[in-house]
């Protein structure tokens, strides 16, 4: 009589299997310039839960980023996202006037000036990213979703964020990609690939709407018509979050998520409006933002950090 | 005669075969149990028939001779070849109450649900509050945070009964306090303290559903979380009770709920 539940059954029906959610790490610096010719040199650290970003900004303006998966240890994190674009172009510690921790972990930064929220950070990049029309910037990460308003400076005059559940967060599309087999840089594409746009998965929690997706490839559903339901389910999830602060144009989006189409072309057909375009990795807007106080921080005090 | 209880849940079946002897006017119950994983290569349908074959088998009893088949769980609308369905409140209330005559107060605490019944004497239930939108609370949270310890299930229940500690859990949501946990773990915080704070926290979530419809004395806890003795001990601690009763077999209570209803339906 098997009685109880049987881990060795658990273990067959969940094994481990390659890492579908890893999505890309990188790194990118401007090749035209030389920041040896840079007066001024900042830099923002952002560790969030799940990706850390280091930016550099030379005289006020993006010179170049590294984005990575945030390890177990913080200052690690801030150290590793740092050294992988210094070592890239050979510039060291002393050669940056002022650094800017920002995210979850920043005040974990060991070598940070000064600590500022990821908030105000997140819409001082946007503002840098989608110029200064930007009003209302929705940032989607690893793990929490946040909706800000700002002014023409970039200053945030109001925003409200999850903080309780892990609902339209980029934790959630890990889970889907991993269920799916599917690496999750081609979950976006993958889920307009469908016949009849599905309704959207009605879990809100991700460990049932996990549940429910499953539930939904057993009664038939292609892969893409389940990634399609997920990626509608988030849209909404934030769009309900947007509306309670409500949504000024330009509408931009950061964050991790900003890079999947199946979830921001959705967001922009619930509310009827598109997001501004921009060239930049919508990673590292909350780095950018960071390093880019850096910069203001540093001219203000003279030069001297 | 004999009836059949299949509960189908979000992560295992579990079926029942009950047997009714009449022995001076009074039915004697012979119950027969089988439980399996729902794999993830299985349709739910195919897992039921399967689980209701095997438990056919252990029992000796031929499909013919089961005059009737009820179904109850989330996946009860599953099981194509079950007569009727019966909600888990219903289900779990008769069962608990079969086994615990004076149970009044059931807990119910499986895979991604937990709900808190209050039933009447015969087993009927009369009101209840579950988790509804959030997995908090209910034995997949449990399952996360043993994974996030590298402890297996069993592991993690013996290891928080060896804490004395009451570290709070802050984060509510699952991924959240898979983060949490992971940051304990790298303070250094003992993986014993660790787990009797995810213990500790899923039994004040418990216990706060189990509040809304009021605790009585005579608390039974069933669903498979009742094989995790560090929850058992934190449960009884949130609820502020003497004694939570503890069925040998806790995840079969509402499939043997269901075969008692199919039972009664006939006579």
């Amino acid at each position: 009589m098997n009685a109880g539940v049987d881990e060795s059954k658990l273990a067959t029906a969940a094994p481990e299997k390659k890492e579908f959610w890893r999505w890309q790490e990188n790194t990118w610096f401007d090749e035209t310039k030389n920041w040896k010719d840079a007066k001024i040199i900042t830099c923002g650290i952002d560790v969030g839960s799940v990706s850390s970003q280091a930016v550099l900004v030379c005289d006020g303006e993006l010179y170049g980023y590294n984005s990575m998966r945030t390890g177990n240890n913080s200052p690690d994190s801030a150290k590793n996202a740092l050294a992988g674009i210094m070592d890239k172009i050979g510039m060291q510690l002393e050669d940056i006037n002022y650094v800017v921790g920002t995210g979850y972990g920043r005040v974990n930064v060991p070598f940070a000036h000064k600590a500022i929220t990821e908030i105000a950070c997140h819409a001082r990049g946007a503002n840098y990213m989608g110029g200064n029309k930007v009003r209302t910037i929705l940032d989607m990460g690893g793990q929490d979703c946040k909706a800000i308003h700002c002014d023409d400076k970039g200053k945030v005059t109001n925003f409200l964020m999850n903080d309780k559940c892990a609902a339209g967060t980029g934790r959630g599309m890990e889970v889907i990609s991993d269920l799916m087999q599917i690496p999750i840089a081609e979950l976006g594409p993958r889920s307009f690939d469908v016949d009849v746009e599905p309704e959207a998965v009605s879990s809100i929690c991700v460990v049932f709407a996990k549940s429910e997706a499953l539930a939904l490839l057993k009664a038939g559903y292609t892969k893409n018509k389940v990634i399609a339901a997920y990626c509608q389910a988030m849209a909404e999830r934030v769009v309900s979050l947007l509306e309670r602060i409500g949504v000024e144009e330009g509408f931009f989006i950061t964050g991790g998520i900003a890079k999947n189409p199946g979830v921001v072309k959705r967001i922009e057909r619930l509310l009827g409006i598109k997001a501004v375009d921009t060239k930049i990795d919508s990673q590292i807007a909350g780095a950018l933002g960071a390093a880019l106080f850096g910069y203001t921080l540093m001219q203000k005090q003279g030069g001297k950090a | 005669m004999i009836t059949a209880g299949i509960d189908m849940g979000s992560r295992s079946v579990k079926v029942v075969l009950l047997e009714e002897v009449s022995m001076e006017g009074k039915p004697l119950m012979v119950v027969k149990q089988a439980h399996m994983m729902l794999p993830g290569d299985l349709d739910a349908d195919q897992a039921a028939e399967q689980a209701y074959d095997d438990a056919l088998a252990e029992a000796g009893v031929s499909r013919d001779q089961v005059k009737s088949v009820f179904a109850t769980g989330a996946g009860r609308g599953q099981v194509a070849f079950a007569t009727e369905g019966v909600t888990e409140m219903t289900a779990g209330a008769r069962g608990a109450v079969y086994m615990y005559p004076q149970a009044r107060t059931v807990v119910d605490v499986g895979a991604e649900e937990g709900r808190g019944i209050k039933t009447d004497a015969e087993g009927k239930a009369i009101d209840f509050a579950g988790n509804e939108k959030c997995a908090a609370g209910a034995g997949s949270f449990a399952e996360a945070m043993s994974r996030a310890l590298q402890l297996s299930l069993k592991e993690f229940g013996e290891a928080s009964l060896k804490s004395d500690k009451s570290i709070p859990m802050n984060a509510q949501c699952t991924v959240f306090a898979e983060s949490e946990v992971v940051s304990l773990i790298h303070s250094s915080t003992p993986k014993e303290d660790i787990a009797k704070a995810v213990l500790d926290a899923v039994a004040s979530r418990v216990c706060a559903m189990v509040r809304r419809v009021g605790i009585d004395g005579n608390v039974v806890l069933i669903g498979g979380m009742g094989h995790n003795p560090g929850f058992v001990a934190a449960l009884k601690n949130a609820m502020e009770v003497d004694e939570v009763l503890l069925p040998e077999l806790p995840e079969f209570a509402s499939a043997l709920g269901c075969a008692l209803i199919a039972a009664e339906r006939l006579h």
